[in-house]
């Protein structure tokens, strides 16, 4: 498809935002101005403050003299491109791919995208009468290149929109600024005596590059569509993605399944052919009465297999409401991963950790009661219990310590130790008898004290001294006293041994 | 003639035993788990794998001497590098404990869910992943239906499932091939020092499809089991008293 770009100038951006914040500014001259090498530079004008002869560059020094009544404000540093960002943003109901082009600009792929308001010209048209009537004096142009479009909207004289394939011509006469080169390299050109575009365009490329350097060529040439040039979209595209319209909406659980099961061959077919897996995907359902449903799953390693993937989102197909009925399917797969291709195994190896079945077994429980109920653990150096072990990130990872079973621990461990009701008999002996929810339980035999520390760089408190004792039904269990012995020693209940 | 007698009814057993489908034994898998005169209790002599056992504990101390006594067994079924999945309503269970039982703890999935429901779902779906070596759900109530659904599922993958349940008035038969009642018993001293001993149970086998229920003392230590014979119980009983 032929490439077509639209780019916007606001000629006042932060002049014009300041109006529609302040609007008894309206009228009176003010100007942005920051310090640079110890002069305070106009950083912004706004048009009043133009019309008297203060412009962007001037110290404002020199144009407090040109002006009497001049407002000078602080620069704010960064506000173009949040305000760039904003229009950028609303500018998305135009077309999807919206880039901002600092400092005072916005680069729109309008391709496919105008004849939707009838024309490019009523298309532009609707923009920057909507842009103007909000308060942003802008002025905008269509080209077939990002640079001829950037340079019609800020020089062009006649007309804004530049047919296809005529963009070279409509360079020709405008300034060599135009062509976004360096101040420097503008400089030369001036004291050159090349005017216009078209006095330099016909010298042989050799020639200007040694005169001019590469960027000057690149630039020419970008401009010219000889070179290719990428913008930034705001919202990034997500690359893997399967839509399916139909022609009548969809309402039954087993349409929505066929739909998945469509969605997901095209899908698959093309990350298999790439050597990716999916590791997110979300199905969006857009229904007749203009709301979006979604349902999402995650894997926990890359996946193009049709029959998983199918298996996970059926989980979820229950969650969507058809209402009256869908008529957009679209199926968006925003996280992918390189996935290694397995060969195919005559006899499957040890079962273990990286068997796909247990991926895609923990893939289905995940999507049904969800991950974090999913957890596995690794050792970790520390002695405090509840830090002794850490929650694993992925099924790959392994151990980096060894677990120590040099001391007792409990198979149960409350998750928070509770008071028990306890007596000993010395100070620093273990407990005689102790009552644990009401019952009371007549130790026989004891193991302890160990004293774990707390780590003072992390917490604050009393250390735990731990005792695992057995009453006299046989049951053992794991109790410290927090502190020292003292008048009144607290003594807790911390997990029960097997 | 009470000799011929015996014989026949022996083939006899043999015979029902084959229709039922247990298999006669093929040669070094008895003393599976290394539980020694439980497993005598079991058909043909061999603890069943790839069924669904069913433990009953009443309390948080017999639900722990039960962790500790699946986990000896669990170290048996995750010798050769599977991993194993484990259900649970609490989640307080501790992995760095398991270790000493033998089971490698970051080979173990912890699932920790609320209700019933889920774990029954969460452990049906497990069962029938053929590459585990086993499941372990904790949950308070099993009917009969939903450990037949249980059943069915290890029947495709012989995968071996515990089900830790609460202790109910009305307990119903299940579909399950085994069911275990493990209270913990007060430890020996080791060479008569003192302190805790090893973790010593009382291992009872309540109910046993085509076995012999019984009622024995089994002890941890050394990283296996050791059942303690009666003699022996009867000694360290006097040697107490």
């Amino acid at each position: 498809m032929q490439k077509r770009f639209m780019a916007i100038w606001f000629r006042h951006l932060t002049t014009d935002w300041l109006t529609l914040r302040r609007p008894e500014l309206k009228g009176a001259p003010f100007v942005f101005a920051a310090p640079e090498r110890n002069r305070i530079i106009i950083t912004a004008a706004n048009p009043v403050a133009e019309a008297q002869g203060v412009y962007r560059g001037m110290a404002a020094a020199d144009a407090k003299a040109v002006t009497t009544n001049l407002l000078v404000l602080d620069h704010i540093p960064g506000k173009e491109a949040k305000l760039l960002r904003q229009l950028g943003l609303w500018c998305i109901r135009y077309t999807p791919v919206v880039a901002v082009d600092l400092p005072d600009g916005l680069i729109l792929d309008i391709s496919g995208c105008a004849h939707l308001w009838g024309s490019e010209r009523e298309y532009l048209k609707e923009i920057v009468n909507k842009l103007r009537a909000s308060g942003y004096d802008s002025r905008a142009a269509i080209a077939d290149t990002v640079g001829a479009a950037w340079a019609v909207a800020r020089f062009g004289k006649t007309t804004p929109i530049i047919e296809i394939g005529v963009h070279a011509q409509a360079l020709l006469n405008l300034p060599p600024v135009a062509l976004r080169l360096e101040p420097m390299v503008l400089e030369k050109l001036q004291k050159l005596g090349f005017s216009t575009i078209k006095s330099f365009i016909q010298i042989p490329r050799t020639v200007l590059r040694r005169r001019f350097g590469e960027p000057f060529l690149l630039r020419l040439a970008q401009a010219l569509g000889l070179e290719d040039e990428t913008i930034k979209s705001l919202i990034p595209p997500v690359p893997y993605t399967e839509r399916l319209h139909c022609l009548e909406p969809v309402r039954t659980a087993k349409a929505i399944e066929i739909v998945i099961q469509k969605l997901l061959e095209g899908l698959c077919t093309r990350l298999q052919a790439e050597g990716k897996g999916v590791r997110r995907a979300t199905l969006k359902c857009y229904r007749i009465d203009g709301k979006m449903v979604q349902a999402g799953i995650s894997t926990n390693r890359g996946s193009h297999s049709v029959s998983h993937l199918f298996r996970l989102f059926e989980l979820q197909v229950s969650k969507v409401e058809p209402a009256l009925g869908i008529e957009l399917f679209l199926l968006e797969a925003p996280k992918v991963e390189d996935v290694n291709a397995v060969q195919e195994k005559l006899w499957a190896g040890n079962p273990g950790l990286q068997d796909t079945a247990l991926a895609e077994l923990l893939d289905r429980i995940a999507t049904k009661v969800g991950p974090e109920r999913i957890r596995r653990y690794l050792p970790a150096e520390h002695y405090w219990p509840e830090r002794s072990i850490k929650p694993a990130v992925s099924l790959s990872e392994t151990p980096t310590t060894k677990w120590h079973t040099d001391r007792p621990r409990p198979l149960r461990m409350l998750r928070r130790p509770e008071r028990v009701e306890v007596m000993a008999l010395l100070p620093d002996y273990p407990p005689k008898v102790f009552t644990y929810k009401g019952k009371r339980h007549v130790v026989e035999k004891a193991d302890g004290p160990e004293r774990i520390e707390r780590e003072w760089w992390r917490d604050k408190g009393e250390h735990r001294d731990y005792y695992a004792v057995e009453d006299s039904d046989g049951g053992r269990y794991w109790l410290f006293r927090s502190g020292h012995y003292d008048d009144t020693p607290e003594w807790y209940l911390h997990g029960f041994f097997a | 003639m009470a000799e011929a007698k015996r014989e026949l009814i022996e083939r006899l057993q043999k015979d029902i035993l084959q229709w039922e489908g247990y298999k006669p034994p093929p040669a070094g898998t008895q003393d599976l788990v290394g539980l020694g005169p439980v497993e005598v209790a079991f058909p043909n002599g061999i603890f069943p794998l790839g069924t669904v056992h069913e433990m009953v504990c009443s309390n948080t101390e017999q639900a722990t001497a039960c962790g500790g006594f699946v986990s000896g067994l669990l170290s048996v079924l995750m010798q050769n590098g599977g991993a194993c999945l484990w259900i649970g309503l609490s989640g307080n269970l501790f992995p760095l404990a398991l270790k000493p039982f033998g089971v490698e703890p970051d080979r173990v999935i912890f699932i920790t869910l609320s209700k019933d429901k889920e774990v029954l779902w969460v452990m049906e779906e497990a069962l029938k992943c053929a590459r585990l070596a086993a499941v372990i759900g904790e949950l308070r109530e099993m009917d009969f239906k939903q450990s037949r659904r249980l059943q069915l599922a290890v029947e495709q993958s012989h995968v071996t499932g515990f089900v830790l349940r609460n202790e109910s008035a009305k307990m119903g038969s299940t579909a399950c091939s085994a069911r275990w009642q493990i209270k913990p018993l007060p430890g020996e001293p080791i060479d008569g020092l003192p302190g805790l001993g090893f973790p010593r149970w009382q291992v009872e086998l309540l109910r046993v499809r085509n076995g012999q229920p019984g009622n024995w003392v089994v002890e941890w230590s050394d990283g296996k089991f050791r059942p303690i014979e009666k003699q022996v119980l009867e000694q360290q009983k006097l040697l107490v008293g």
